[in-house]
């Protein structure tokens, strides 16, 4: 299932390019062109704004896969790997490791014009490790998220929606300035939401070299959702293919 | 894995749908080794049968044994030993149709996966295009294809659902042959279709599905004894004509048709008795202005079965 998604993915390039390109220019963008007004002339912001960078090519790589699983969906063939000896899981779990792959590559390629704009780690290999499994950890989320989009949405026009989310999301956390900046409500939701811990665990552990104290709260916000939309996906699957 | 040489055993089989009975109690029995055919028209219920029957929905009521297992309760069994080639070509578009051959081959942990899928490729006459995206083939190698992914690791039980649905006429026969060779090979074929003429061909055992529930069943044999055969229909100028033609053909079987002076009587490719009744029409100068031979249709059939009920 696996090979058969994978073999998808590189015979449809120009989506692979999409999604690097969009936080590559985000990245761009935050870097020179706000860089200097938002950090006040910081030369290090191109290091407090990566693992920001990071989240949003994961989350705008996976979302692709809601497309992917609607427009599965609808052919024929979906009947015939259910009528067979498979697991019941194999279709969607082809789809997830796929984009989990894709999204691996995608994020290399952002941090890799990222080191070339000036970014620089200090993490040792045990930081790597916990920031790569963090990472990870994110990434099945997000794409889970995904395909339960992808399996609600009635086409595959309306499964682009969960993107959206995706984009958004980063900028309400604090990914690109100090929560302590953002105002009022926005700041509430800024501080609570699971993506500010995640992205500030990614930056103490590439940029500081220390595991910070975000760690237990991003681990457990990336299993409870995991938990939730990989369930929530299976029964909606269930449904929609009996339909 | 076979009782008997019972492959499906299906009894008091019911499905609705909301309020619609789209199957009403129904019971029948495939033996293995055959070519047992669904025939209905559009809408019958005979996709949501082989939907059930290869457990991609549940029935309502009803004890069903396919290869020995009970649906209900052995699925997983069940999916070993059958096969499916849905009414939409259940085939990859984004794979060349070797690949999606071999990922069948891998699904079912066949051991000899690449050389099953060249000999199916040969079988069908898809060498050639082995290696092209399957997007790329025409409506005809697709069902082909098709046919090929459902016959990776020989299951004992394949079922068709309207195969030629939508097929030109060359394609039509093609598939047709190839039908015909499967069964050879030993392997049950369950094929629902719509097309009288489909039945007849291929299948050894036909059951007439109408409106819920099976209304007439046989060999191909047996239902000719029910259902209407072939005609043929002669057009004359004057009713006249007609009513001198009814007279000396009378110890045939006729129907009049007054509206369109026709006569039809029932005879199936018989050259010899076309000749004896165009020269007894000449003979006594009666002049035919059309003939023509007219196949029953299924509504032909479903109106005779009701006219004995």
């Amino acid at each position: 299932m696996f090979v058969r998604c994978m073999r998808h993915s590189l015979r449809n390039l120009d989506i692979l390019l999409t999604a690097v390109m969009q936080p590559l220019a985000t990245l761009i963008i935050f870097v020179y062109m706000f860089g200097g007004a938002i950090s006040g002339g910081d030369a290090n912001y191109i290091n407090y704004v990566v693992p920001g960078i990071i989240i949003l090519t994961v989350g705008y790589c996976a979302s692709f896969t809601a497309i992917s699983v609607n427009t599965d969906l609808s052919k024929g063939i979906i009947d015939r790997f259910r009528s067979m000896p498979i697991s019941r899981s194999s279709v969607l779990t082809g789809h997830v490791l796929a984009s989990v792959a894709r999204n691996c590559i995608a994020t290399l390629v952002v941090v890799i014009v990222a080191i070339f704009m000036g970014l620089r780690f200090t993490a040792g290999p045990i930081e790597w490790i916990i920031a790569i499994g963090i990472l990870l950890l994110y990434m099945l989320v997000i794409t889970w998220l995904s395909v339960f989009f992808g399996l609600i949405a009635s086409s595959p026009d309306s499964a682009t929606t969960v993107g959206f989310l995706v984009l958004i999301l980063p900028y309400l956390s604090s990914g690109f300035v100090p929560t302590d900046t953002i105002p009022g409500v926005l700041r509430v939701f800024a501080v609570n939401q699971p993506l500010t811990p995640i992205i500030e665990t990614l930056r103490s552990l590439l940029i500081y070299s220390s595991v910070g104290e975000h760690l237990l709260p991003s681990v457990l916000w990336c299993a409870g959702l995991l938990v939730v939309t990989y369930i929530g996906s299976m029964v909606i699957y269930d449904r929609k293919v009996k339909n | 894995m076979n009782q008997n040489g019972t492959a499906i055993a299906v009894n008091g089989l019911s499905k609705s749908y909301k309020d619609i009975k789209v199957l009403k109690e129904v019971d029948f029995t495939v033996r293995t080794r055959q070519v047992f055919a669904l025939l209905g028209s559009n809408g019958a219920g005979k996709t949501t049968m082989v939907k059930i029957l290869t457990t991609l929905i549940k029935p309502d009521n009803g004890t069903i044994t396919i290869c020995g297992f009970d649906l209900g309760k052995q699925e997983q069994h069940v999916r070993e030993c059958i096969s499916l080639a849905g009414q939409y070509s259940a085939v990859d578009d984004a794979l060349t149709g070797m690949e999606n051959l071999i990922m069948i081959g891998t699904l079912r942990h066949l051991p000899d996966k690449k050389q099953q899928a060249q000999q199916l490729l040969d079988i069908f006459g898809l060498t050639s295009d082995a290696d092209r995206k399957v997007q790329t083939y025409s409506g005809g190698m697709r069902r082909k294809l098709d046919l090929a992914m459902s016959l990776m690791g020989n299951p004992s039980i394949i079922f068709l659902d309207e195969p030629t649905t939508g097929l030109d006429p060359q394609s039509r026969l093609s598939l047709w042959k190839t039908i015909k060779q499967l069964v050879k090979s030993g392997t049950t074929i369950f094929l629902t279709t719509q097309y009288l003429e489909e039945a007849e061909y291929l299948a050894d055992y036909i059951a007439i599905l109408n409106d819920g529930v099976i209304t007439a069943e046989g060999t191909s044999e047996e239902l000719k004894k029910i259902i209407p055969g072939a005609a043929i229909e002669f057009e004359f100028h004057e009713e006249s004509d007609l009513h001198k033609a009814m007279d000396l053909l009378k110890d045939y079987d006729v129907k009049m048709n007054k509206e369109i002076f026709a006569l039809s009587v029932s005879m199936d490719d018989d050259i010899e008795q076309l000749a004896n009744i165009l020269n007894t029409l000449k003979n006594n100068s009666i002049s035919v202005s059309r003939f023509e031979q007219k196949l029953p249709t299924l509504e032909d059939v479903f109106l005779t079965l009701v006219d004995k009920n």
